[in-house]
């Protein structure tokens, strides 16, 4: 048996997962983090992405918006405001808020409202990737 | 003299609505569970939070460590003018005083603050309609406005309670952040029934903003359950088949105490400081959506107690109801019995 270790996943609302994975790759802020077993200790913030994780040879995926992990040795935990599995997301809807957000930007005056712009936009992209690599 | 026909009609009435009453005990009772797993399961989550927050403090730099100014806008302190008031009630009625205890409790809060610029934002239906026919509806004010102080609606969320999700929670968080991070406003209360059991409540307004210290809680008004409230309460809990105790909560708190506070030195990937100002305003969000959890909770336990009481008198009244029609029977019998053997004695 592979070497694993102990995922949650925890929203406001539920604890989504808890499982032992063999391995994981978590969307932190400043790029992508892969994760195997006995990992050193670690603090991150993650931005909008795919979480995903194998385990028993099965890979499970996940679209997250923003979220906070802390990987440990034989424990990782992620919480995570919105986490949603890839069979689960609306594409249809994701796709509308690209497309909203898309124009928003365009019309965007000030920095922040573009930044919000900007940050809506990646998570809709966030979900539809998450939901087109399953199919 | 009540005639029989009558009062079978007032029994069979009052018969009548006492299975309504005993039906929506019944309901009350099931969504109190459905609502008491709900609270149960966001706990990890406000809890982890917590203790991220709480270890952060030490390493990231909250004060400026030459002037000692408070370093992230949620914890400053201004003086206090402009001020927030968060009124959690329920979307409907018939639980007892539920919402007229949180509403007698808001308007003496808002008694205390006399003098400042206070905004309200109601969430639930009831609390909407009374505050609504009090304070004038308008538009969250701005920082250069040169209007007087005065009290005003400027929130309303009707008909969220049934389901509630946390984006309602993290939105309204935000739109608060935003406007104290700007000094718009000075300070966020919440009034709101807090439920730990059945028998365990509080009516308490909490401050939200400005953050005193993480993972306390800061009270400013608070009343407990009476004694006669938690014995109806007890009563009906029993009839209903739901538990008293506070549900066991120690191994979910316990994992989640273990989180991000290892004696490890861990590789932090942001400046803490940044994820400080990250989390923080999270903390908000979760302590919002906690608030509405659980009142939600105490609503239905609330409702659950109040037709406990309106079933129990409603067998008070059938009983009483049928010993008077016995009696008027009994009468009419007697009287005729009289009758005839007077008449009979007349012969």
């Amino acid at each position: 048996m592979a070497d694993t270790f102990q995922l949650e996943i925890v929203t406001p609302e539920k604890m989504v997962v808890r499982d032992s994975a063999e391995e994981l790759q978590i969307p932190g802020r400043n790029g992508y983090v892969g994760i195997l077993p006995h990992h050193a200790p670690l603090i991150t913030e993650l931005g909008a992405g795919e979480i995903s994780y194998r385990s028993d040879g099965q890979t499970h995926r996940f679209s997250v918006a923003w979220g906070f992990a802390e990987v440990l040795p034989d424990r990782v935990t992620v919480l995570a405001e919105t986490v949603e599995r890839a069979g689960e997301i609306n594409v249809s809807r994701a796709q509308d808020d690209l497309r909203q957000a898309e124009e928003s930007l365009k019309s965007a005056n000030t920095e922040e409202a573009s930044a919000a712009a900007n940050a809506k936009m990646s998570r809709a992209q966030a979900r539809i990737e998450v939901a087109q690599k399953k199919t | 003299m009540a005639n029989i026909l009558d009062i079978r009609r007032r029994i069979r009435s009052v018969i009548n609505t006492r299975q309504i009453t005993r039906a929506m005990k019944m309901v009350s009772a099931a969504r109190l569970r459905r609502a008491q797993e709900r609270a149960l399961a966001a706990r990890p989550y406000a809890q982890m939070l917590t203790n991220v927050l709480k270890s952060l403090v030490s390493r990231a730099d909250v004060y400026d460590p030459a002037t000692g100014d408070v370093l992230h806008p949620l914890l400053v302190h201004r003086p206090e003018k402009n001020v927030v008031l968060i009124v959690v009630t329920g979307d409907k009625g018939l639980a007892g005083a539920f919402n007229a205890n949180i509403l007698k409790a808001a308007t003496r809060f808002l008694e205390s603050k006399s003098g400042k610029n206070i905004e309200i934002e109601a969430i639930g239906r009831k609390g909407r309609d009374f505050l609504r026919r009090r304070f004038r509806a308008a538009e969250p004010r701005k920082t250069d406005s040169i209007e007087p102080p005065r009290t005003t609606l400027v929130g309303q969320q009707v008909g969220v309670l049934n389901k509630i999700e946390y984006s309602l929670a993290s939105d309204l968080a935000e739109r608060l952040i935003e406007r104290y991070t700007n000094a718009e406003i000075d300070s966020v209360y919440v009034v709101f029934n807090e439920f730990k059991s059945v028998i365990a409540q509080r009516l308490v307004v909490e401050q939200l903003l400005p953050i005193e210290r993480i993972g306390a809680r800061e009270i400013a008004q608070s009343r407990e359950m009476q004694l006669e409230e938690k014995q109806r309460a007890i009563e009906a809990a029993k009839g209903a088949g739901v538990s008293i105790r506070p549900a066991d909560t120690r191994e979910a708190d316990e994992r989640a105490a273990a989180f991000a506070v290892a004696q490890v030195d861990y590789i932090y990937e942001q400046p803490p400081r940044e994820l400080f100002r990250a989390l923080l305003p999270k903390y908000v969000g979760i302590q919002i959506y906690r608030a509405l959890l659980e009142s939600v909770a105490a609503e239905h336990a609330a409702r659950m107690t109040a037709m406990e009481s309106a079933t129990s008198n409603a067998s008070d009244m059938i009983d009483s109801l049928t010993l008077s029609m016995n009696r008027v029977r009994q009468a009419k019998i007697t009287r005729e019995i009289i009758e005839i053997v007077s008449g009979a004695a007349s012969l």
